[in-house]
């Protein structure tokens, strides 16, 4: 037998989540931090119309771009947050989630021997999702010293002749880092001048503490070599509904639009008539989510300065970044041994890229309580390692 | 930073100090200023627990009684409000509109204590029409907690 496997599939390293994963499902009683995923339930007008949807019957296939409605809904959120309007007709695709974007935006986009820049720490499937769709992945290491932000030096020295999308995955899991318009318009200038397409991952735009997010898209110029990419997992708290979508030139969006039709045919019809009352009603439960974040942010933020273990202060998503390099020992070691001996699981920085190694991801997608608890855990793990146990 | 505090406290008004600051990013000063000016302004009215009395041994009847009235000239509803609120054993009155005028909300050992204030103290003030009431037999939310709600994290554990 001669098992029919593709080479590029084979060559690809199972993520370092996974595989920290697999350590801590052996272990019971675990207090966890390693989540990716709000732990509010979906707002229950949401899933409301979702079990309407169901009653009416409404079980068929949408058009493979979505449901007109939700596409419009779609460009009137993104006018109204951030001031970029979209065709609801030409430039709008509604996909499985943003991960789906993410892979058939790269699909369509690359030829072979193309260079996609990605800056890490950052979620891990653009890495293989670059592989899969034939191109080089170059990776720029982001530097805790700028607040894990992208810098204007930092992108010049990644581009080539070949480099044809920059990703852009702000605001950043697994750092917390967000970028800010100063930030945003040098990244853009080099953009225009070097002819490159960006991929702006922007799941996690709702959940800003300083001031709102902005979107490169936004930045003239920009629109018409942007895909933004978002969806519902996170600001309204819908990740096993599983619907993104992406936004960009109708060129495209209609080689986007082919693959999905090939591949999905269409995003589920449940959640997608969810996902119009989330767009309509939503707003509130998103300001009360953000707010319940913040706290919790700051309530961690103020641990590790007690416990003096150093950490930027991010203003984005549900994590922060604390560097453990003082302790001496890689990061998958560190979160080993810290749930070994106090039952807390952590993801270690180095599951999301190199320069990750030296910085733990810590979710604050619990309650408070759960924090605290976890927090006295760390405290007390900390203060064992340097009293050199 | 008031409707957060606010929010925040109507939820846990055990929580400390130092930890409210933390979380609304202030000075614990701050905090007690505001406390204090908001009980000042009669914002914050008290601090109460949320207990569900069914699982200790003492017994409780909670009754909504819809009490039909005739306002009285000059004072409207709010005398025989006041009439009615001052009796220890009445929990809650409220003036509605709709089919009857106020609501009261009376919590007492048993249904005969219920049925002994109604017909002999309620029903015999002087500008009472007529009541009707309803006893509670399940409690599921109360006050925005559900009340038996066990909450497990449904999550996988890393993701």
């Amino acid at each position: 037998m001669n098992v029919p496997l593709n080479e590029t599939v084979l060559s690809l390293k199972p993520s370092g989540i996974r595989k920290f994963f697999d350590l801590v499902s052996e272990m019971e009683d675990v207090i966890s931090l390693g989540v990716g995923e709000p732990d509010f339930d979906t707002p229950w007008h949401i899933r409301d119309e979702g079990i309407y949807a169901l009653e009416q019957g409404k079980t068929f296939y949408t058009s493979n771009a979505g449901l007109k409605e939700l596409r419009e809904e779609i460009c009137n959120y993104l006018k109204r947050t951030q001031n970029i309007e979209y065709n609801p007709l030409s430039e709008v695709l509604v996909t499985v989630g943003g991960s789906e974007a993410i892979d058939i935006g790269l699909r369509a986009m690359i030829n072979q021997g193309d260079e996609v820049i990605i800056p890490q720490p950052a979620y891990v499937s653009y890495y293989p999702c670059t592989l899969l769709a034939g191109a080089k992945p170059v990776i720029i290491d982001l530097k805790a010293e700028n607040d894990f932000r992208l810098t204007s030096g930092e992108l010049l020295n990644a581009i080539t002749e070949k480099t044809k999308v920059l990703i852009l995955p702000f605001p950043n899991n697994p750092t917390g880092a967000i970028m800010e318009k100063e930030d945003l318009e040098k990244i853009a200038k080099i953009c225009i001048e070097k002819d490159i397409y960006v991929m702006s991952d922007e799941i996690y735009s709702a959940l800003t503490y300083k001031g709102k997010h902005l979107s490169i898209a936004s930045i003239e110029g920009m629109k018409e070599r942007t895909i933004l990419i978002n969806g519902f997992s996170k600001a309204y708290a819908m990740t096993g509904w599983r619907l993104g979508y992406a936004c960009g030139p109708s060129e495209i969006i209609k080689q986007m639009t082919k693959i999905h039709q090939f591949a999905i045919m269409c995003a589920p019809t449940t959640s997608q008539y969810a996902a119009v009352e989330a767009l309509k009603n939503g707003d509130d439960d998103v300001r009360m989510m953000r707010g319940a974040y913040n706290q919790r942010r700051r309530f961690l933020m103020n641990a590790f300065k007690e416990m003096n273990l150093p950490c930027f202060e991010p203003f984005g998503a549900f994590y922060v970044f604390p560097c453990i390099k003082e302790f001496g020992m890689t990061s998958e070691e560190f979160a080993t041994r810290f749930l070994e001996e106090e039952k807390v699981a952590a993801v270690p920085g180095s599951a999301f890229g190199d320069s990750g190694e030296g910085f733990l991801r810590i979710s604050y997608a619990y309650s408070i309580e759960n924090l605290k608890e976890a927090m006295t855990r760390l405290a007390r793990f900390v203060e064992k390692l340097r009293n050199g146990k | 930073m008031r409707e957060e505090l606010l929010s925040i406290i109507e939820k846990n008004s055990r929580i400390d100090l130092k930890e409210l600051a933390i979380r609304l990013g202030k000075e614990e000063i701050d905090i007690v200023n505001e406390l204090q000016k908001l009980e000042e302004e009669r914002v914050i009215c008290g601090y109460h627990t949320l207990i569900n009395w069914e699982k200790t041994s003492i017994e409780k009847v909670t009754a909504l009684i819809e009490v039909k009235v005739t306002p009285q000239r000059g004072k409207g509803f709010d005398r025989i409000a006041a009439r009615i609120y001052n009796y220890p054993e009445v929990r809650d009155v409220y003036l509605m509109s709709g089919g009857f005028d106020l609501l009261v909300i009376l919590e007492e050992k048993s249904l005969k204590d219920i049925a002994m204030f109604v017909s002999e103290k309620l029903s015999t003030l002087d500008s009472i029409i007529s009541t009707g009431t309803h006893f509670i037999l399940k409690k599921y939310k109360d006050h925005g907690t559900i009340i038996d709600e066990h909450i497990k994290d449904e999550r996988e554990v890393i993701s």
